[in-house]
């Protein structure tokens, strides 16, 4: 066999883990509430499927925007030749538009600044690129979304050093949490080039507190050679308090302030990503971006950003859309309701099969604790428990360990890419298993049948993954 | 005012890739660019400008692609019993769109005459034949290894397959002795040279048809290489992105009929890429694809597509336009008959003003021969006519050097991105340039 390169042949993309596992079994056999209702119930897609009425209804009143017209008028030909890595000036403006109405217009973003992507993944690794070297590491908050192993880690050769956090504090990013994954990094021989994390985040669905944000900023401010990173792909999913800060507006506060030294450059090393792949819940068309106030970034990124251009048919589409200001106005709202609705309609679900979730605002998903569902505080515990959520109860679910949790026992469950009817459905069937099982949680289970569970899913999840499963694009 | 305070601070680093000048933007054929911009020809408000010939888009058939989408609306929207806003918008599937691959295979068979077949299966979508580059060179090759490229090649290539992925291009040198076809002598010169400089070859990489030539490579060259990366236990990689600008069907050869022809062995180590830009001028559209006869590589450059896919609209429409036979029968024969006659005209028009091009077959352009012109035999010498002509003639126009050729004086034209009353024009300079240097000559 020709050899082929050390990242085809290395396993960084991640995708030989037990998680894919559950997808597989899914795509097996998907729930349908009429041809199979007894299938199993995807809630490991952080996709959001509420508000797709709004965009429909939208499109039929402006079939120029996917008509290849403006005012009438074929622009197809000039769509079809641009390719201008710079990307179309009024889907730019209406895109940092969008971004600055997400935040209430307490901060404003310069269209010269942003660099577009296809999707948030191809920003992420451009940054990786722009702003480390093979071998240098990111510090990233515990858990975190899985795909970041791959997207920061795969091509880049950079290193990830986790800051760890955990349940005594709600997952909050402590001082001392931070400072301990820098010595960690400095114990690995790792260059720590910087800090990214994802606000609101994935798979906590909590917003970053104010003290959170100046720490990191603090953390940055000190080291000068350092980056931060802030993937705000859920800003748009903000449906209850405390409302959403993004880093910008921390920025912008400290500068309003004149807090920084004036020979200070922070601006220069905080840098945005977003996406329209959860917020308006288009992951297909792949619109990323990554925004940042350093010129040379920019400067870097544009040029990269060759090689994961949005098709110019999408970004006239989203340039007509976005910048229907009424439209983003009445779409920001009315999604923001429905998410509020049906996360509380999860949340009260798990009370009633007597599981509780972390307290969350934001995002697609809730963090749930099922600690006292696990006969021992351990991630094969955690491991035996999901395979059982998938096979018994039915439901694809995220298991903590997947996003580098450091407590077994929690479990990332989406609530947006469904029905009503589904989720319902999905919560009877969790409470029937929690009922049952609590029910037998008293009677004795024999070491060696603890053993025995052991043993197969070694052998099983090392079968899975040496076998060509078939791959499934794993999900934020 | 207030005082002002001096920033006396470094800016941070940023990477190496970051900073480097690998992505190739600061060589002096970008000058052509900026020149155009910045002085654009229009037939009306600006009829002196600088005529943009340095660009390869295929603009001779919009009128074909707009009369299809007025025809079937469905292809630019949703519903209607066709696929659901909802399903499209949600589509992220790293596999791409399953009737969009398999038009895909289907049009990459009618362009080669059905001579060959494709496998659905085998084929990996990208956002465009850049990514699609970079991407196998990522998982061809390790950083510091060698891609053996024919030259002159695209200038892109210089960013594409080198500057994130740290893999070296060393030239297979190719000249006008033979139209600058690839012998064996000059691949295993090339091989020893990257041997020498402590390089692992992995793969030779050519364009066919060529990008600048605009010649389809010849059966038994086609053959020799296949021989020859198999000897050497590499990869080749085949670029056919102009496959569908050949002005003669029959004259193309693909190397996936040569694979074919000799049942398939050995071709594993075969990888071919395609994309809409040039064929269907669809450059903004951001279609690619990367088909592999190699299971690992599929599998891995699939993976690997999640940084690069093509969205999910576009996939939507390309498939409707592609799997609509009679469409894409009758798009490929028109669009090769106005390219010839496009090329037949250039050709006619250089000829006239005295200047021979290379016999070409396809492309969007032409590889001029300048070189009786240089004052000297140089790079330098052929930078200076080709300033000239960018501020004399007012045409830019891609030196030979913008794509490592090693004989001064060739010059890529491109023909089918302006329309035949520009091209007129454009020859008409040309014609009296070179009027004015025989008469200057004379009088010196």
């Amino acid at each position: 066999m020709k050899l082929l390169s050390t990242k085809a042949t290395c396993n960084s993309h991640g995708q030989d883990s037990s998680y894919f596992l559950g997808w597989e079994e899914y795509e097996k056999n998907p729930y349908d509430d009429v041809h199979n209702p007894k299938g199993i119930i995807q809630m490991g897609l952080a996709e959001n499927q509420l508000s797709f009425d709004l965009l429909e209804s939208w499109l039929a009143k402006n079939p120029d925007a996917s008509g290849f017209k403006q005012g009438g008028k074929s622009i197809f030909r000039e769509l079809a030749l641009f390719q201008d890595y710079h990307g179309l000036p009024s889907f730019k403006q209406a895109l940092v538009d969008f971004m600055a109405e997400i935040r209430g217009n307490r901060v404003s973003f310069d269209p010269n600044h942003i660099v577009l992507t296809a999707g948030s993944t191809s920003a992420n690794e451009t940054l990786m690129f722009c702003l480390a070297e093979k071998g240098e590491a990111f510090l990233l908050p515990t858990p975190y979304y899985p795909g970041f192993d791959r997207d920061l880690k795969w091509r880049t050769g950079v290193e990830i050093v986790p800051i760890q956090c955990n349940s005594s504090n709600n997952f909050q990013i402590t001082e001392q949490a931070l400072q301990q994954a820098y010595k960690d990094a400095q114990e690995r021989n790792l260059k720590v080039k910087g800090v990214m994390v994802t606000n609101p985040s994935n798979p906590l669905g909590t917003t970053m507190s104010r003290s959170e944000l100046n720490l990191l900023v603090d953390f940055i401010e000190e080291n000068k050679d350092m980056h931060l990173i802030s993937d705000e792909i859920y800003s748009g999913t903000v449906f209850s308090s405390p409302n959403f800060i993004s880093v910008m507006e921390i920025l912008k506060e400290r500068n309003d302030l004149q807090d920084f030294k004036q020979t200070d450059n922070i601006c220069e090393r905080v840098h945005v990503v977003y996406s329209l792949s959860k917020d308006l819940g288009l992951p297909g068309f792949r619109v990323g971006a990554l925004y940042s106030e350093n010129d040379e970034v920019v400067a870097a990124a544009t040029k990269m950003s060759s090689f994961g251009l949005i098709s110019s048919q999408t970004q006239y589409l989203l340039s007509s859309m976005l910048g229907d200001k009424k439209f983003t106005k009445n779409y920001l709202a009315e999604n923001l309701k429905r998410l509020k609705k049906r996360h509380g309609k999860l949340v009260s679900g798990l009370q009633k099969a007597g599981i509780n979730c972390l307290e969350s605002n934001a995002a697609l998903f809730c963090w749930v604790d099922m600690r006292h569902l696990l006969p021992s505080n351990t991630f094969e515990a955690e491991m035996d428990l999901w395979k059982k959520i998938v096979y018994q109860v039915g439901l694809n679910i995220s298991p903590g360990s997947s996003c580098h949790c450091n407590e077994p026992g929690w479990f990332r469950v989406c609530f947006a890419n469904m029905s009503e009817e589904t989720l319902k459905q999905a919560m009877k069937r969790l409470k029937a298993f929690v009922v049952e099982s609590t029910g037998n949680v008293n009677s004795v289970t024999s070491r060696s049948t603890l053993q025995k569970t052991k043993s197969v899913l070694t052998k099983w999840v090392f079968r899975l993954s040496s076998r060509d499963h078939r791959d499934h694009q794993e999900e934020r | 005012m207030g005082i002002e305070i001096e920033q006396s601070h470094p800016s941070v680093e940023l990477s190496s890739i970051a900073i480097s000048e690998t992505h190739g933007e600061n060589s002096p054929y970008f000058a052509g660019w900026k020149a155009y911009d910045e002085d654009p020809y229009h037939e009306i408000t600006n009829p002196s400008g600088v005529i943009q010939m340095g660009l390869a888009e295929n603009q001779v058939s919009f009128d074909l692609l707009e009369k299809y989408l007025e025809e079937n609306s469905e292809a630019s929207t949703w519903g209607k019993g066709g696929t659901s806003f909802r399903e499209n918008a949600l589509f992220q599937d790293y596999h791409g769109l399953k009737s969009f691959r398999k038009a895909m295979a289907s049009f990459m068979e009618k362009i080669r005459g059905n001579k060959a077949k494709f496998d659905y299966e085998r084929i990996v979508l990208t956002a465009g034949a850049t990514a699609a580059n970079e991407l196998l060179t990522f998982i061809l090759a390790n950083p510091g290894d060698a891609l053996l490229v024919p030259t002159p090649y695209y200038p892109g290539f210089d960013r594409d397959l080198r500057w994130r992925t740290g893999v070296n291009i060393v030239p297979i040198h190719c000249d006008s002795s033979n139209n600058f076809q690839i012998t064996l002598e000059a691949l295993e010169t090339a091989y020893k040279n990257a041997e020498s400089m402590n390089m692992k070859v992995k793969a030779v990489l050519i364009t066919n048809p060529s990008n600048p030539l605009g010649i389809a490579i010849q059966r038994s060259v086609l053959e020799d290489i296949l021989d020859f990366v198999t000897r050497k236990n590499i990869h080749l990689v085949s670029d056919e992105i102009y496959s569908g600008s050949v002005f003669s069907s029959h004259e193309f050869i693909s190397v996936a009929e040569i694979l074919e022809s000799r049942q398939y062995k050995d071709a594993e180590r075969v990888h071919i890429v395609y994309s809409l830009s040039k064929d269907l001028g669809l450059p903004g559209f951001r279609v690619g694809t990367i088909y592999s006869y190699n299971d690992k590589v599929v599998t891995t450059a699939r993976r690997m597509s999640s940084f690069t896919l093509i969205s999910s609209q576009t996939q939507h429409l390309l498939a409707s336009m592609l799997s609509d036979e009679s469409f894409t029968d009758n798009y490929i024969k028109i669009n090769r008959e106005r390219l010839r006659k496009r090329y037949d005209m250039i050709i006619e028009g250089l000829k006239s003003a005295g200047i021979e091009c290379l016999k070409g077959n396809a492309g969007l352009f032409c590889w001029m021969n300048m070189s009786p012109m240089l004052e000297n035999d140089t790079r330098e010498g052929e930078l200076k006519l080709w300033n000239e002509i960018l501020n004399e003639v007012k045409l830019n126009i891609s030196p030979g050097c913008s794509c490592h050729c090693s004989e001064p004086g060739w010059f890529r034209v491109c023909f089918a991105n302006m329309s035949e009353q520009t091209l007129e024009i454009a020859l008409k300079r040309i014609r009296d340039f070179m009027n004015n240097k025989d008469r200057k000559d004379i009088e010196n």
